[in-house]
């Protein structure tokens, strides 16, 4: 009874390394699927939602395929992974490409990083490419075995900035605190790319093949 | 808390091997580059760079190939060049599982590619390889200029330049090669680095002349650089990864563990 995960694709980005992931750490005998196909992905016992490039383009691809309502009735009814941009458009709305309405499924903008400085006293590079820390302000199933301030592979020019506090699970600092993993009932979303974060990306990653979908 | 600079090892590959040999002990296949980059993953190395010198059709098709192995059992970000000319060679690189692309050549002959390739596969992996050659004669200000071909073709093309407007055209990243100091082991041209990274507002690589430890350390905390790849010093089992990040963190600089 290993189960299905449906990872999404709506065309952004690459899926296969997160597919190859999540094959690596799934139970054996788990069917990975990369589908567009609303009714392959309200099959699935999970579904993963990658997701690359640019908020607008984001959007136009799941309302292209037809994918809004099929995925906020997965979001609702299992386990439901939203990770780097699957995780910025579950918010209101976003700054990126002067302004697109995301999928709302929580109230909040996506912004992007303010100008700022590192250590050094040098301006801080936009896009933040490279492994930051997050600091897991809350628990959740999907942080067993990762110890706390771990660092993830991040690759991204805007933040999230729920207005919920309690969504906040993990957050991250660069130039200013925001947060970067997001959990409510069954979404757990993340800004890293877990698929792409060694050891500490491969547990949350087999964590949520093995998550129930309950909070705790 | 904060972003961490990256170490990122360097794999010449040609038909699939890795070339310019990785020697380690513990390898049983040196020219394996699947084993060679389970070994740099496990000594913590933030990247993998493949660089491709393939001179056949047939080669490339291999490195694909090679591409899917890696992706598959290395999860760390993944950055392939070598011989990209069209966007096509990107999507296909992509595909087989590469995070990022790095452009050389084709960017210097065809700007207009990068904004292609950034519009349509994202910025994040897109990055441009500049190779520069210090060419102001003593007692003038520092100036470089973008070289092709290895380092023997000058374009006149001023590298700071350059590299402002690639920058602007979408690339993610950029990796500066110093072809003066490319295989010298004398260091990385501090100047350079310095000088490209503070006048983009993306990620700089700094790239040529890693002859020790300190040589890396330099190239962020003087280079100002953002992550540091090297080739020689990690393949021949001088320094391990380990080591480069002791020293970094000893210089105060924020590493992964």
């Amino acid at each position: 009874m290993a189960g299905s995960i449906a990872i999404v694709d709506y065309g952004m980005g690459n899926l296969r390394s997160v597919a190859k992931a999540i094959e690596h750490v799934a139970p054996l005998g788990t069917q990975v699927l990369i589908t567009d196909n609303p009714a392959e992905i309200l099959n699935a016992d999970r579904v993963v939602f990658p997701g690359q490039g640019a908020a607008g383009d984001c959007m136009t691809a799941l309302s292209a395929r037809e994918l809004l309502a099929p995925l906020a009735e997965a979001a609702q009814t299992r386990p439901f992974l939203g990770i780097c941009m699957g995780m910025q458009v579950m918010l209101d709305h976003s700054e990126e490409n002067g302004g697109v309405h995301l999928l709302g499924w929580f109230k909040g903008a996506v912004r992007r990083f303010p100008a700022g400085r590192d250590a050094q006293g040098l301006a801080l590079k936009i896009p933040q490419m490279g492994w930051n820390q997050i600091k897991q302000i809350r628990p959740h199933p999907l942080w067993r075995g990762v110890a706390d301030l771990s660092r993830f592979y991040f690759v991204h020019s805007y933040y999230c900035a729920p207005e919920d506090e309690s969504l906040p699970v993990g957050t991250t600092d660069y130039g200013i605190g925001y947060a970067s993993a997001l959990a409510q009932g069954s979404v757990f979303a993340i800004q890293s790319h877990p698929e792409k974060s060694a050891e500490d990306g491969l547990q949350v990653l087999k964590n949520f093949t093995r998550w129930d979908g309950r909070p705790d | 808390m904060s972003l961490a600079k990256r170490i990122i090892p360097c794999l010449d590959v040609a038909d699939g091997r890795v070339v310019k040999g990785v020697q380690f002990e513990s390898l049983r296949d040196a020219g394996d580059p699947v084993e060679a980059a389970r070994r740099y993953n496990d000594e913590g190395a933030d990247e993998l760079t493949f660089l491709d010198i393939s001179a056949s059709h047939e080669g490339r098709e291999t490195l694909l190939h090679m591409v899917e192995q890696v992706a598959e059992q290395v999860f760390i970000p993944l950055t392939v060049g070598g011989g990209i000319r069209a966007i096509s060679d990107v999507r296909r690189l992509l595909n087989a599982g590469a995070d990022k692309v790095s452009i050389n050549t084709a960017a210097v002959h065809e700007p207009d590619l990068i904004k292609e390739i950034a519009d349509s596969v994202g910025a994040q992996c897109v990055v441009v390889a500049i190779d520069a050659r210090r060419v102001s004669a003593l007692g003038e200000p520092l100036r470089w200029e973008i070289f092709t071909h290895g380092g023997r073709k000058p374009t006149g093309l001023d590298a700071v330049e350059w590299a402002q407007r690639m920058a602007c055209y979408g690339a993610g990243e950029l990796l500066v090669t110093s072809m003066d100091r490319d295989g010298t082991k004398l260091g990385f041209d501090l100047d350079l680095t310095r000088a490209i990274a503070d006048s983009v507002p993306v990620p700089v690589i700094a790239s040529g002349g890693v002859g020790s430890l300190d040589d890396l350390t330099a190239g962020i905390v003087q280079g100002h650089a953002d992550a540091v790849l090297a080739a020689s010093i990690f393949h021949f089992g001088t320094h391990r990864i380990s080591e480069a990040k002791a020293n970094m963190a000893a210089a105060g600089i924020e590493v992964r563990a």
